[in-house]
């Protein structure tokens, strides 16, 4: 029942109050002198020169796009092993034909340079 | 149940608060990340429908990969510096009656459709095996056509995403 979420409720519910109250107690407790310096955006100790908020490469996209596919797939894998034993062989070729047809993909993906980072 | 209404609405005003968010907010970024809160309660709704895997699913594919991608989204499209990233409303007119349309349609089916009340189950039903043994035999051919869209998706992605490289 709904009672075995209660330990996921709390991590959550801890994980926001540990959050907030760190943050509040160090501008609670902590002194605060700011300067120009201090204020200044770090950067690894440069001189910050412009706008961290730029466009992002199209290769963060097609990164993201493959853990997606990827991602389905794993969902997909998940029932049919916890249900394997009943599925028997049948569900064992079903699936492989499923995990063919996505391993053509990932050797389209693969031969067209995609999972290069150049 | 008392605990289970109080839960129940917590996560229906976390969804609804930030999904008018979404909708309201000026800057697109802020939209983004406000659809994060409304993944997650609609993935708390799911585990109170006792649909474990599905919220687990909501949780892993919508928050970690949707979200992602759409982020990835609008930090691609929107020339940042130049341009604002704002939403503007536009096209009022349409948009007024394809909601009506739309919303009209959902209340209808909400009031029309006979919602069953189920009685309380008394243990933690497992709905992985069910889910498993459904998808390979009762609903086989949907399963193997998501795998074919699936490579749709992953051909189209390179296809667009990259320049065409010499072949080997």
């Amino acid at each position: 029942m709904l009672e075995t979420y209660i330990p996921i409720f709390v991590v959550i519910a801890g994980g926001i109050v540990f959050g907030i109250v760190m943050v509040k107690l160090n501008e609670w407790l902590g002194p605060r002198r700011p300067t120009d310096e201090k204020l200044s955006t770090y950067e690894s100790g440069m001189e910050p020169v412009r706008t961290a908020r730029e466009r992002f490469s199209v290769k963060f996209y097609m990164v993201a796009v493959l853990f997606i596919l990827f991602d389905i797939e794993v969902v997909f894998l998940y029932p049919w092993a916890v249900a394997f034993k009943e599925l028997g062989v049948a569900g064992y070729i079903t699936m492989t034909v499923f995990i063919v047809i996505l391993l053509i993909g990932l050797f389209y993906v693969w031969r067209k340079g995609a999972l290069e980072w150049d | 149940m008392d605990l289970y209404i109080i839960v129940f609405y917590l996560f229906a005003l976390i969804t609804l608060a930030s999904a008018a968010i979404v909708v309201i907010s000026k800057n697109i970024v802020y939209s983004a990340f406000a659809l994060l809160f409304t993944f997650f309660g609609v993935a708390g709704l799911y585990v109170l429908l006792m649909a474990d895997f599905i919220a687990v699913t909501q949780l892993l594919i919508y928050v970690g990969g949707i979200l992602v991608l759409l982020l990835f989204g609008v930090m691609l499209t929107t020339k940042v510096i130049r341009v604002d990233m704002r939403t503007a409303t536009v096209r009022t007119f349409p948009a007024v009656v394809i909601v009506a349309a739309l919303a009209g349609t959902l209340i209808g089916i909400f009031w029309s459709t006979d919602w069953p009340q189920s009685p309380a189950s008394d243990g933690f039903e497992r709905t992985i095996p069910q889910i498993g043994e459904m998808l390979l035999t009762s609903y086989l051919l949907p399963f193997e056509i998501a795998s074919v869209v699936l490579l749709v998706a992953l051909i189209g992605a390179a296809m667009i995403a990259r320049r065409e490289r010499k072949a080997l």
